[in-house]
């Protein structure tokens, strides 16, 4: 499973400029949280289990879900800021492991989060906010370079110099996020985890956040793994969507192929869910209802965990978990049923 | 004679730092059985417009001028005693957050009942029946089993569905829903919306959608109010705003949604950031983020202009359009 997925990552790229290797690997990541149920007995919440995936340089991945889904945990342990329970993340074709391999990958990995207001520390001065990264790292020799590097950054996330010493409070969100986008990028990294990172915004402001994504993706060659649950922004900014479900993936394809002929039940059914912004589509759209709700992780059903919402299910989707096997070139999909539904 | 007529209505918050006109002369007719859509960013003053109509605003907040007939009579200065009956009853509001819009010490039952026997004459036992049957109506299995659980036992679709239930157990002739799917998920939400369809079409009331998602002002609403600033930019039918619109506030907002035609192109965001309702310019509230301003925009306020007799927009484009074709 693990070649095919590599070899998938290799093929279902449309973008040219992402022909190059693998630089994120992620295998069989696993992370369990325990559950206290009782004085001496506790039991293991499967947040995340077993997912394998290959972000490739320059690309944009994007990971959708539903809340619960484990999309932000995925993240999350992915840049260690979790001890993963289980499995391997590599970046550039190392693994990483030893505490020193978490600290030089946490100097090209970092993170920009969902919420602006509490991603921010009301006391501190936006300057000592981007600034926290260098300090962290010692990545200034003089205080005059660290002020240059500073403003600088705040340049390119759209922020005047005077607002340097201004606390987070005095901002709107659009502008906090731009902060957090800053504090992201001090310390030059490769690769961003962006968590929900316009959900909190509004509609016009959200727009001027993606393209800045975009243009910050061009010019420092970053690489994205875009966490979001509105389907229609996500389809936007990335190249291949990853789609997720109780902890598993269950989708993975090219980012118009996914939208255009999404493939598993559930994609089928989340994308059929989507308000589309023009009445005569949003009259003719036929949604594909899901009987009851996302079941709780603590308790997740056996074989296939979308199995007990699925309109197609039989009796051998709650015996055994399906394989995330290649369907297609590029294209990824754990369901037992893929050729008798499609 | 429209169901709910709102005539240039003025709302302001009285704070320390001075006058907000969180809404600033808005109108608009709602007939019986119809679905309007509000939409606008946040701080537009969609939601103040609704609390205003229910007569539900915080402290510092005071309905300044205007009036608000509902079925011809005035509400602004009808007094509490009169809008007691109304509340609930002729129009009752549903929420974004239906996490804390339900109170966690009492059974879902015991609310639901609450809001029945407040309003109806209705004794216990057939206030129950009535709060089972408004429970199947909303699509919640085994009714009488849920009717004794407390909110944390519902999930967040659950709790919305129960809010309506309440929010209709009365038959009000208007149902206020404030972004009432946001916190949930785009299925729960797709279920959600279905649902108000339905009952909307078997009960016939009207509905007031406030939303800032023109995914959901086109799969819901008759037609449309576009706010900004606490004014009505444009308001018409759903498919004249979204094929015909004539602000630029309003092309803005749908030129900067991802949609599946302008793939693969930049987004055209809408510039600058939402106006402060303290330091209101002169001129028309979106003309220093508006890239087509004129000299007009910024000295003088653009009055309602009839498009056709769908339509209304206040944009002096319209005028420059005009001027150009004659």
């Amino acid at each position: 499973m693990l070649d095919e997925c590599k070899e998938g990552g290799g093929n279902g790229m449309s973008n040219e400029m992402n022909t190059n290797a693998p630089l994120i690997q992620v295998k069989h990541l696993k992370q369990y949280f325990n559950i206290s149920t009782g004085f001496f007995s506790s039991r293991p919440l499967k947040a995340v289990d077993d997912i394998s995936f290959d972000i490739m340089e320059g690309e944009t991945l994007g990971l959708v879900g539903e809340s619960g889904c484990g999309k932000t945990t995925a993240g999350r342990s992915l840049l260690h800021l979790y001890q993963p329970t289980g499995g391997e993340v590599w970046y550039k074709g190392k693994e990483i492991k030893t505490k020193s391999d978490i600290n030089e990958f946490r100097k090209k990995a970092t993170m920009v989060f969902q919420d602006p207001y509490s991603s921010l520390d009301p006391r501190m001065t936006v300057s000592d906010i981007i600034g926290e990264p260098l300090d962290v790292h010692h990545m200034y020799k003089s205080r005059e370079e660290r002020r240059e590097k500073i403003l600088e950054l705040m340049s390119h996330v759209g922020l005047n110099s005077e607002h340097a010493a201004r606390y987070a409070h005095e901002f709107s969100g659009g502008q906090r996020q731009r902060v957090g986008i800053a504090r992201a990028l001090a310390v030059d990294p490769d690769f961003i985890v962006c968590d929900e990172p316009v959900s909190a915004l509004d509609v016009s402001i959200q727009a001027q956040v993606i393209n800045m994504f975009e243009e910050l993706q061009d010019k420092m060659h970053l690489t994205y793994l875009f966490i979001a649950h509105d389907l229609l922004v996500v389809r936007h900014i990335s190249d291949r969507i990853a789609v997720m479900y109780l902890g598993r993936m269950v989708e993975l394809a090219d980012a118009n192929e996914i939208y255009d002929r999404p493939l598993h039940p559930y994609t089928k059914a989340l994308i059929s869910a989507v308000p589309v912004p023009d009445p005569k589509i949003a009259r003719a759209n036929k949604r594909i209802a899901l009987s009851g709700e996302i079941p709780s992780p603590l308790n997740a059903p056996t074989g296939c965990p979308f199995h007990t919402r699925c309109p197609y299910a039989q009796p051998i989707c709650s015996e055994s978990m399906p394989e995330f096997k290649e369907v297609e070139k590029g294209r990824f999909v754990a369901c037992h049923l893929t050729e008798q539904i499609n | 004679m429209a169901l709910l007529e709102v005539n240039d209505l003025h709302t302001s918050f009285f704070t320390d730092a001075g006058e907000v006109r969180a809404v600033n002369g808005v109108s608009f007719n709602l007939e019986r059985g119809k679905v309007l859509g509000i939409v606008g960013e946040s701080g537009s003053g969609k939601s103040v417009t609704a609390y205003s109509i229910m007569q539900i605003l915080a402290g510092t907040g005071k309905i300044v001028s205007g009036s608000i007939k509902f079925d011809g009579q005035e509400l602004v200065s009808a007094g509490e005693k009169v809008m007691k009956d109304i509340r609930g009853n002729k129009i009752s509001i549903i929420f974004q957050d239906p996490m804390t819009s339900l109170n966690p010490t009492y059974t879902i039952g015991h609310q639901l009942m609450e809001a029945i026997m407040l309003h109806t004459d209705r004794d216990k036992k057939q206030a129950w029946d009535r709060a089972v049957e408004m429970l199947k109506l909303v699509n919640v299995n085994s009714p009488e089993k849920r009717m004794k659980q407390y909110p944390y036992e519902f999930s967040g679709g659950m709790r919305q569905r129960v809010m309506i239930a309440m929010a209709l157990a009365c038959e009000p002739d208007i149902l206020i829903a404030d972004e009432p799917t946001t916190a949930l998920d785009v299925t729960i939400q797709a279920g959600i919306l279905e649902l108000m369809k339905d009952i909307q079409k078997e009960i016939g009331m009207a509905i007031i959608m406030i939303t800032h998602d023109l995914g959901v002002v086109a799969q819901l609403c008759d037609e449309v109010i576009v706010m900004y600033a606490g004014g009505v930019c444009e308001q018409g039918t759903a498919d004249e705003i979204f094929y015909n619109p004539c602000h630029e506030y309003t092309k803005g907002l749908i030129r900067s949604i991802p949609t599946t035609s302008n793939d693969g192109e930049k987004l055209e965001p809408i510039s600058g950031t939402p106006i402060d309702l303290l330091n209101m310019p002169a001129g028309c509230p979106f003309a220093p983020r508006c890239d087509a301003a004129m000299k007009i925009c910024i000295r003088e306020k653009c009055e309602r202009m009839v498009i056709n007799e769908d339509h209304q927009s206040a944009c002096w484009m319209n005028v420059k359009k005009a001027v150009e074709t004659v």
